[in-house]
């Protein structure tokens, strides 16, 4: 890639660096990261941590209110107080009632559902926007997608960028469409997912995460979930680094959510020790962080449960949504 | 000039043959040879549990025709490599011809016995039930799902395809620990590498089966307290051990089994099914 000039809507240019990744290093550092151990007494502490960025997640045709209403439960409150009771009996005063996960994450139509089962409380209510998951319709469209699910009760848009355009390399198109999605959002709390399985190449990973930055998203995401690849270790660390390098140029914290195929506790972990080796300990706070994920809850309830009691935990002794 | 080149053994787990993730090994006599058996930790027997979970519910899906079928080639594939597995016996544990072939035959027997039960259990312990109102009610056994068992120290190549033939034909996945004895000198781990083989050859689903080589004292607390193993046939002489396991197997309700050797056959098979009862309305 090379250093590209874009124009920035309503005066100005700037430049996205095309810095290019050192493909070989990426992958043996990011393979570096599953070969830790990590020691009981940070375990625990890292699975409370992993479960509070978790963006709770059904993005299926299938979605029904009740489906939504019965993750919005499990997002409250992942685990029933008695059954929490019963795994940390006579060491209640080690292990305290667990928290909530940070948000939940759900197509538009489902965000009322959620915004009603999520009242009083102060989880997220993420919607995935912008004709997601291809991003194929005009932008007109897009941006009264947005609109409206924001109007819908969303706190946070999950959007994905233009890949036709960027692919094409037509990157104006797709620097004009995030600028303009920003607009359309004001404060609500804007994700670019950059579908990180269709962009080819960790050079293009790179160069479209500080595009995507410097065209004011407040999150990059890996991936939809809906592509054959979705989030790996060796994508995340392209982006975490960007993140970290575009925070030494500009003094600006972007927050990072890998999604898709993190589905163990011990991902979870690795991906976390990614983050505070990579951007240091003040990345490590839900602001900051998330996993969009849906089964890895449960393994974490897991992982607590062999933690607390010592004993390997069967996975059917934690609701399924 | 040919270089002869030596079997390693290793664990069987998901299809696969790791070496333990410990790194421990213990130096053994295998055949003419030594061999590194590796000493399973209980991060391989989580392995191998996650892997018998994942593959349970495939097989107990299979129909029992097609399981039998399965068993059957077991057999087969144990009749297939009679010579290998007589060698070793010979080598290792010093049988006779005769004796080796009377173990093998009786291994080989197991497997095709099994095989033959698979299609016939629901109608020998299954019921259709009279009731009262205007409902069809059936009771079936069905597989419970991962099974443990813990082998003896006195090895005899039939009792243990007896063993894993009976858990597998109801429909279960199979975690199988070949305990080390006394510092490897016992049978079972002899075994392992061509058992393996056999039954990874067979067409049995990677999973169905896991077999490990480990000390009965370091791993049986952790088969007792593992909430995914529903149950376990605990065929060591160690009476202790057995205690321990009982005692940690009461919190998750596990059910533990040690049956004697004139357990019929069909108990057997049972001891790791549960029976359930279904209710279809007449005429709907």
């Amino acid at each position: 890639m090379r250093d590209v000039k874009l124009r920035i809507p309503g005066g100005g240019t700037t430049v996205i660096p095309g810095t290019p990744v050192d493909q070989v290093g990426i992958e043996e550092r990011a393979a570096h990261f599953a070969t830790r151990s990590i020691k009981k007494g940070s375990k625990f502490d890292a699975l409370t941590l992993a479960l509070q960025m978790v963006d709770l997640t059904t993005l299926e045709g299938a979605d029904t209110p009740g489906k939504v209403r019965q993750m919005c439960g499990k997002a409250r409150q992942p685990i029933s107080p008695a059954q929490w009771a019963e795994i940390t009996s006579g060491k209640e005063a080690e292990y305290p009632m667990i928290p909530s996960v940070a948000a939940v994450c759900v197509y538009p139509k489902q965000v009322p559902v959620a915004a009603e089962a999520l009242k009083g409380t102060n989880i997220e209510i993420a919607a995935v926007s912008t004709a997601f998951p291809s991003g194929q319709l005009p932008r007109d469209l897009k941006l009264k997608d947005v609109k409206r699910t924001i109007e819908l009760g969303a706190t946070e848009i999950d959007m994905v960028i233009d890949r036709d355009a960027f692919l094409r390399g037509d990157y104006q198109t797709v620097f004009d469409e995030i600028v303009a999605v920003k607009d359309v959002c004001g404060h609500t709390h804007l994700k670019v997912i950059l579908e990180t399985g269709e962009l080819q190449t960790y050079d293009k990973i790179r160069f479209a995460s500080w595009l995507a930055m410097e065209a004011g998203g407040d999150f990059i995401k890996t991936s939809t979930g809906k592509a054959a690849v979705n989030a790996t270790p060796g994508n995340t660390l392209v982006m975490l680094q960007a993140i970290a390098d575009y925070h030494a140029e500009t003094g600006k914290m972007i927050g990072m959510k890998p999604a898709g195929g993190i589905r163990t506790a011990k991902q979870a972990i690795q991906y976390l020790c990614m983050v505070r080796e990579t951007l240091g300990a003040s990345w490590l706070t839900p602001d900051l962080f998330r996993f969009g994920a849906s089964v890895l809850l449960n393994d974490i309830l897991r992982q607590m449960y062999k933690q607390i009691t010592g004993r390997y935990a069967d996975r059917r002794a934690f609701s399924l949504d | 000039m040919s270089v002869k080149v030596f079997k390693t053994v290793k664990l069987f787990i998901g299809g696969a043959f790791p070496r333990t993730e410990s790194g421990r090994v213990v130096a053994v006599k295998l055949g003419a040879n030594e061999a590194n058996l590796c000493v399973a930790s209980r991060k391989d027997l989580r392995q191998a549990v996650e892997a018998a979970e994942a593959a349970a519910g495939g097989w107990a899906k299979a129909s029992a025709y097609n399981r039998g079928q399965i068993l059957y080639r077991a057999a087969e594939m144990i009749e297939g490599r009679r010579p290998e597995f007589a060698q070793l016996f010979a080598d290792t544990l010093g049988w006779d011809a005769a004796r080796a072939n009377r173990e093998i035959d009786a291994g080989i027997d197991a497997f095709v016995y099994y095989a033959g039960f698979t299609d016939k259990l629901s109608q020998v312990r299954g019921a259709v039930n009279p009731v009262a109102s205007r409902h069809h009610v059936f009771t079936t056994p069905e597989p419970v799902g991962v099974v443990g068992l813990i082998l003896p120290d006195a090895f005899s190549f039939g009792a243990m395809c007896d063993d894993l033939a009976s858990i597998l034909a109801g429909g279960n996945s199979v975690v199988a620990l070949l305990p080390l004895g006394d510092g490897g000198k016992g049978g079972c781990p002899a075994v392992l590498a061509p058992l393996a083989e056999c039954l990874a050859t067979s067409d049995l689903p990677g999973g169905v089966v896991n077999l490990l080589t480990g000390e009965l004292a370091e791993l049986a607390p952790w088969f007792g307290s593992h909430m995914e193993i529903r149950a376990l046939s605990y065929r060591h002489e160690d009476r202790a051990t057995l205690a321990l396991i009982q005692k940690a197997g009461v919190e998750n309700m596990k059910r533990v089994v040690a049956y004697g050797a004139d357990t019929p056959p069909l108990k057997r098979i049972t001891s790791f099914m549960e029976y359930k009862t279904a209710w279809h309305p007449v005429g709907a």
